[in-house]
């Protein structure tokens, strides 16, 4: 199991794919301000959300690499000859994705937050919120990369499958920068999350042995 | 002694054909069988049912021990040096592919990022990894496409050292394998 959480942080590290939801995040954090205008009030009140669209959709990235490459050349094939479930490789891949682009994440919400202007409390509501939220984004592109494994040109299919099911980190996740509201949505945030985080390996295990037959 | 893999009227259906039916055949230590048939017969099928990767539609399989597979997957990180790549399989097999390696005369090119290799070389590669593994049975799809005769001659050794010392092999291949006492299996 640590063998195979080491090899996932291995690849995501080699490939420079570890960088490239960070990159994205960064982007869309440098980018909103210039299409809002420098108006520090209103910049305050939507960086929230606009961060956590940006982090959701970095988290998704990588959903064409997570299990596809490793389907395509033996490799699960090879683990479950030696008898390793399907849902340990899952759970492997999901605490190495989440490794891989959580926490760096969540040091790009510093320099993000300052791009936009978030006060200090509003940051530390978003901080808390991937704190949370990562590892459902993390879960939820695990399951939509193993049901789409196998299949041509899924790109697409990939984002219909996910949206949905993305809605409700999202809604709570952003509904954390509202100071009202907090701390109902980070309960609500982390019930989404820890739900993900439960049926993916499960889901995705299953979908895995689907795809051989 | 009892059986390394016993199929007891194993029937395949893959996309709803029946690719063979009502196949007997067991392998105790020491033993090989020789998987021949055309193309689309069902021999890549019947290594993966073995292996348990395919679910059986009728029959019975039994398994005792473990297994080892080579097919088409090289199931080798790309980036890695041959020698991590499979190290990486060493560690969880609990054994050391080195002198596998050497054994399919890969030595000097453990420090070759895989994605360096030959078509040939990464086969043996793969086959290091069947050697390497210690399990007692192999299961071997079209193990010598892609090899030479060097290759062919190493691997040969390979299985009859792996046979006398209580393993048990099943290949299936449409080119010419010197496999001593293997049990026919031909598919149609």
């Amino acid at each position: 199991m640590t063998a195979l959480i080491l090899r996932e942080l291995r690849l995501a590290a080699t490939g420079g794919h570890a960088l490239l939801p960070l990159v994205f995040f960064l982007l869309v954090a440098t980018l909103f301000p210039f299409a809002i205008g420098p108006d520090a009030p209103l910049l305050a009140r939507t960086g929230g959300g606009a961060l956590w669209v940006a982090a959701l959709l970095a988290g998704l990235l990588p959903v064409d690499r997570l299990i596809e490459p490793d389907r395509a050349a033996g490799m699960l094939d090879q683990l479950a000859v030696r008898g390793i479930a399907e849902e340990s490789v899952a759970l492997a891949k999901l605490i190495g994705h989440w490794l891989s682009f959580g926490p760096p994440l969540m040091l790009a919400a510093f320099p993000a937050a300052a791009l936009m202007k978030l006060p200090g409390e509003i940051l530390l509501r978003v901080e808390l919120g991937l704190l949370a939220g990562t590892p459902g984004i993390a879960a939820l592109t695990l399951t939509v990369a193993a049901l789409t494994s196998g299949l041509r040109n899924t790109g697409a299919l990939a984002g219909l499958l996910m949206l949905p099911l993305a809605v409700p980190i999202l809604i709570f996740g952003a509904g954390m920068s509202d100071p009202a509201g907090s701390a109902g949505a980070l309960k609500l945030l982390a019930a989404a999350s820890l739900l993900l985080v439960a049926l993916a390996p499960f889901a995705a295990g299953a979908a895995i042995r689907a795809a051989r037959s | 002694m009892s059986a390394l893999l016993r199929f007891v009227s194993v029937t395949c259906v893959r996309g709803g054909r029946i690719l063979f039916g009502g196949l007997d055949f067991t392998l105790e230590a020491g033993e090989a069988a020789l998987v021949t048939g055309p193309n689309g017969a069902g021999k890549s099928s019947l290594i993966r049912m073995a292996a348990g990767l395919l679910p059986i539609a009728a029959g019975r399989l039994e398994r005792d021990g473990a297994t080892a597979l080579a097919d088409e997957g090289l199931a080798l990180d790309m980036k890695l040096t041959l020698r991590r790549a499979l190290a990486f399989w060493g560690g969880l097999d609990g054994g050391d592919p080195a002198p596998a390696m050497g054994a399919m005369g890969l030595s000097r090119l453990a420090d070759v990022p895989v994605a360096m290799l030959s078509t040939g070389q990464r086969k043996r590669a793969a086959l290091a990894r069947v050697i390497a593994s210690g399990a007692p049975l192999w299961l071997l799809d079209e193990p010598v496409n892609g090899l030479d005769s060097d290759g062919q001659a190493r691997l040969e050794a390979a299985m009859s050292a792996h046979r006398a010392g209580g393993g048990a092999i099943i290949a299936a291949s449409h080119q010419p394998l010197a496999l001593p006492r293997a049990k026919p299996v031909t598919l149609s």
